[in-house]
């Protein structure tokens, strides 16, 4: 385990920055880190690093066309290195989750490109929020993953590498030797506290398992549920694990960029085909995005859930729909089938 | 007067006077109500709530509500009303099928705010002048300043634009204090004001959420939605496009927008998208007469009407040709 | 700013004064600048509010509406509501810091090819001297 004092904490920064850019926590979302910055090192961030690794709008690739010619314009995939500081444990899940998408076969080469030349330091939870439920998927704030583990203890910032990527940036750091103590610390008082929040009995109870699909699938209460939804991509945009994107075209012209954009299963034309719209009203996009977290994904990923409980749907719903809502209306043992 | 409305809700299902409620359902924690639908008294028993975080106007749920048979009461407070009246005026919703009871508003909280004052709060009540709330890390008073939504702390007027039933009394217009930050921002620079917009809406990512919670915005297809319109764009690409939407939405609904505020209320982001409708209708009174979007069914919008001595476009107030 | 900077001007004619002002200019042998591009519209009032963005999306540096004047619209009052839509929209976007001068309005009639030559002439010169469009562009459209 290493160390650093958390009063020197712009020294440890500028030291990252010195290797690569650093993004971490400053004004509710991850950015890079210049002198004078301060992360915000106590709550979570209003939206997660998924920008980083699988940004919002990401140009595929352009041609440009003269007279009869076409000519195939490369898009440069992100090379140069780069350190993300700063990240829960919901968050890391996640990057975890968005891997099984994007690096199992046909691999996603951006994605990839962003994954390899990334660095995540995450950072065990200091103050877990009211709408945290990281818990009931198995996540333990106190322990989050990446490729180097931190913990703010009560002067020190600790550190401990989890793969030879992490190992290799710690060894360019000036950091000290630290015990296992102070970590141990942190990891006490951060469960302490996720003893006691209020979603913390959340049960995945009925979810998940394939015999269970098409009874979900069919439970009536979905109606009821989405009946106010306004059909926005706020959770979508805000969630750290939703990954469906659209693919589309710009033409200025004389050049033709073609790039993705994240897209929502909330919004009317989703996966929209020649033949028309799969799913022609609300309750259906509403419950797609439910059933993808709930059902879809963890039958196909062997039990590991779509969503990872970091509450910023509950959050940014404009109108206070969100997946615990969804979870305690169609899940529990009443309703396992 | 969480009682009244309670009741109020129960009688009018009990008596059969209507089939529906519109009202606001609990959640999970104190702050969390989302709009719905009550069939039945026991229901609004159960799970009507009507508190300082009722902020969600119900008015556009009516358009769908409406369409369908029954007769539905909807609880609407000052600002909703106005949006109910110009929804009306629109012939966007039927309003015999309407039951209208104005609730007179003390304004409404933001649970981003006292999440941002109290972080992990569970559970909020009155105390004195503003709120005691428990913490996950203990408790915090607040005042009720500094927990109201950005639009009550400016609050545009407390009198009904409409009701069938008024539960409370009824209010007065606001002072008009809440186009100062408008005429700070007039008051700029255009360099200032550019850096200022381009700060603001720079965090925009496209969820789309002003538009569909808008009463104003309500095209059964919208033109960044349609990839026809050559415009159509799901995430804004680059700094031009999140100006083309914003600058569009707040134009096209100049004239209709009835400054609920629900644009900024819903903002994930935070920008202040009231800003942009609210110099709309500072123009739009200053040159054009005082008008108030849902304030009146007659009256013409100002970009549906003109008078032959309107000023020109060129800002410096020079009166137009008059034939 | 480019010493030679010759910027694109949009102009917004309505069909019936100011698209046949700029063809009497024309038939009149007057000058005005090669750079304005003319989009004829039906009527001042046809010109929606997406169409001066997406000029200055496309490349424009300037964007001048031209319609009929006051009390002479083919359609009898088509001018009037463009009048209240140009002078809000440009309000807006001088809200937002874009510059005031990129956008107006010029009633110019059938008979007045001069002016309209001499309009599109000033306007030029206006834009010149503030500069290429940086508020309103779109770099995508800026690559060759």
């Amino acid at each position: 385990m290493n160390g650093f004092p958390l009063s020197r904490l712009p020294e440890l920064m500028a030291a990252m920055a010195a290797v690569a850019t650093v993004y971490c926590p400053l004004a509710g979302k991850f950015a890079p880190w210049t002198e004078g910055a301060v992360p915000e090192l106590t709550g979570n961030t209003k939206l997660g690093p998924k920008d980083l690794f699988f940004p919002q709008v990401e140009d595929l690739v352009r041609f440009r066309v003269s007279g009869k010619d076409l000519e195939v314009l490369d898009t440069q995939l992100r090379q140069e290195p780069f350190v993300v500081f700063g990240v829960r444990a919901c968050d890391c899940r996640a990057l975890e989750i968005l891997d099984r998408v994007f690096l199992t076969e046909p691999v996603d080469t951006f994605y990839q490109a962003r994954r390899a030349n990334g660095v995540v330091i995450s950072l065990a939870c200091q103050r877990p929020e009211e709408t945290c439920f990281c818990g009931a998927f198995g996540i333990d704030g106190a322990e989050p993953g990446g490729d180097i583990t931190a913990w703010q203890g009560e002067d020190t910032l600790f550190f401990r590498a989890n793969t030879e990527k992490g190992q290799a940036l710690l060894d360019r750091l000036p950091l000290q030797e630290a015990g296992e103590d102070g970590a141990e610390a942190a990891k006490a008082k951060t469960r302490a506290i996720l003893q006691r929040l209020p979603l913390g009995n959340l049960s995945t109870q009925g979810f998940g398992q394939a015999e269970n699909l098409l009874d979900l699938f069919n439970r009536p209460e979905w109606s009821e549920l989405s009946a106010s939804c306004l059909g926005c991509g706020a959770c979508t945009f805000v969630c750290p694990t939703c990954q469906c994107y659209d693919i589309k075209e710009f033409d200025n012209g004389h050049e033709v960029c073609r790039y993705r954009c994240w897209d929502s299963c909330m919004y009317a034309d989703f996966t929209l085909m020649s033949a028309g719209q799969p799913r022609p009203t609300q309750v259906e996009r509403f419950r797609q995005r439910f059933m993808h977290k709930l059902q879809y994904f963890p039958a196909n990923n062997g039990g590991i859930f779509g969503c990872v409980g970091c509450g910023r749907c509950l959050r940014q719903c404009p109108i206070h729909m969100n997946i615990v809502k969804v979870m305690k209306t169609l899940g529990g043992e009443d309703h396992a089938s | 007067m969480q009682a009244d409305v309670k009741t109020r809700a129960i009688q009018l299902l009990e008596e059969g006077q209507v089939d529906r409620v519109l009202g606001w359902k609990a959640g999970e924690f104190f702050y969390d109500l989302t709009p719905a639908v009550f069939t039945s008294p026991q229901q609004v028993e159960r799970e009507f709530v009507w508190s300082s975080f009722s902020g969600p106007n119900l008015s556009k749920y009516l358009i769908a509500e409406t369409r369908k048979p029954g007769k539905i009461a909807a609880f609407l407070k000052p600002c909703d009303t106005y949006s109910f009246q110009q929804l009306r005026k629109e012939h966007r919703l039927q309003a015999d099928r309407v039951y209208v009871v104005a609730v007179q508003c003390p304004g409404m909280c933001d649970p981003d705010k006292v999440q941002a004052a109290a972080p992990g709060p569970i559970s909020l009540r009155k105390e004195g002048d503003g709120f005691l709330v428990q913490t996950l890390y203990g408790e915090k008073r607040l005042t009720r300043q500094a927990a109201l939504e950005e639009g009550c702390l400016t609050c545009k007027t407390k009198k009904m634009a409409y009701f069938d039933e008024l539960i409370g009394q009824d209010g007065q217009d606001g002072d008009g204090s809440r186009f100062d930050q408008v005429h700070r921002l007039e008051a700029m620079t255009p360099e200032e004001r550019f850096a200022f917009w381009q700060g603001e809406l720079s965090r925009c990512i496209r969820c789309n959420a002003c538009r569909n919670v808008c009463p104003a915005c309500s095209c059964e297809k919208c033109v960044f939605d349609n990839p026809a319109s050559g415009v159509e764009n799901k995430a804004a690409a680059n700094r031009f496009e999140e100006n083309l939407f914003h600058i569009i939405r707040a134009f096209h609904v100049a004239g209709r927008c009835t400054d609920c505020g629900e644009c900024s209320r819903v903002c994930p982001q935070h920008i202040p998208l009231h800003l942009l409708n609210r110099k709309l209708i500072e123009d739009m009174n200053r040159l054009y007469g005082p008008y108030q979007a849902g304030g009146d069914l007659e009256a013409k919008a100002p970009l549906t009407d003109f008078r032959y001595d309107d000023p020109e476009p060129d800002g410096g107030g020079r009166r137009g040709g008059a034939q | 700013m480019q010493v030679n900077f010759t910027p694109t001007i949009v102009a917004f004619c309505c069909n019936w004064c100011s698209y046949a002002g700029a063809d009497l200019s024309g038939t009149n042998r007057l000058q005005y600048p090669a750079n304005v591009k003319i989009i004829r519209i039906p009527c001042s009032c046809r010109l929606n509010p997406m169409f001066i963005l997406r000029a200055f999306q496309r490349g424009a540096d300037g964007v001048i509406l031209c319609g009929c004047h006051p009390g002479d619209c083919h359609y009898t009052t088509g001018n009037y509501y463009a009048r209240r839509r140009m002078t809000l929209l440009f309000s807006l976007l001088d809200y937002l810091g874009i510059e005031r001068e990129r956008t107006r309005v010029e009633w110019i009639s059938a008979a007045e090819g001069a002016k309209f030559a001499a309009t599109m002439a000033e306007f030029t010169e206006t834009i010149r001297a503030l500069g290429e469009n940086r508020r309103l562009e779109d770099l995508r459209c800026k690559q060759m």
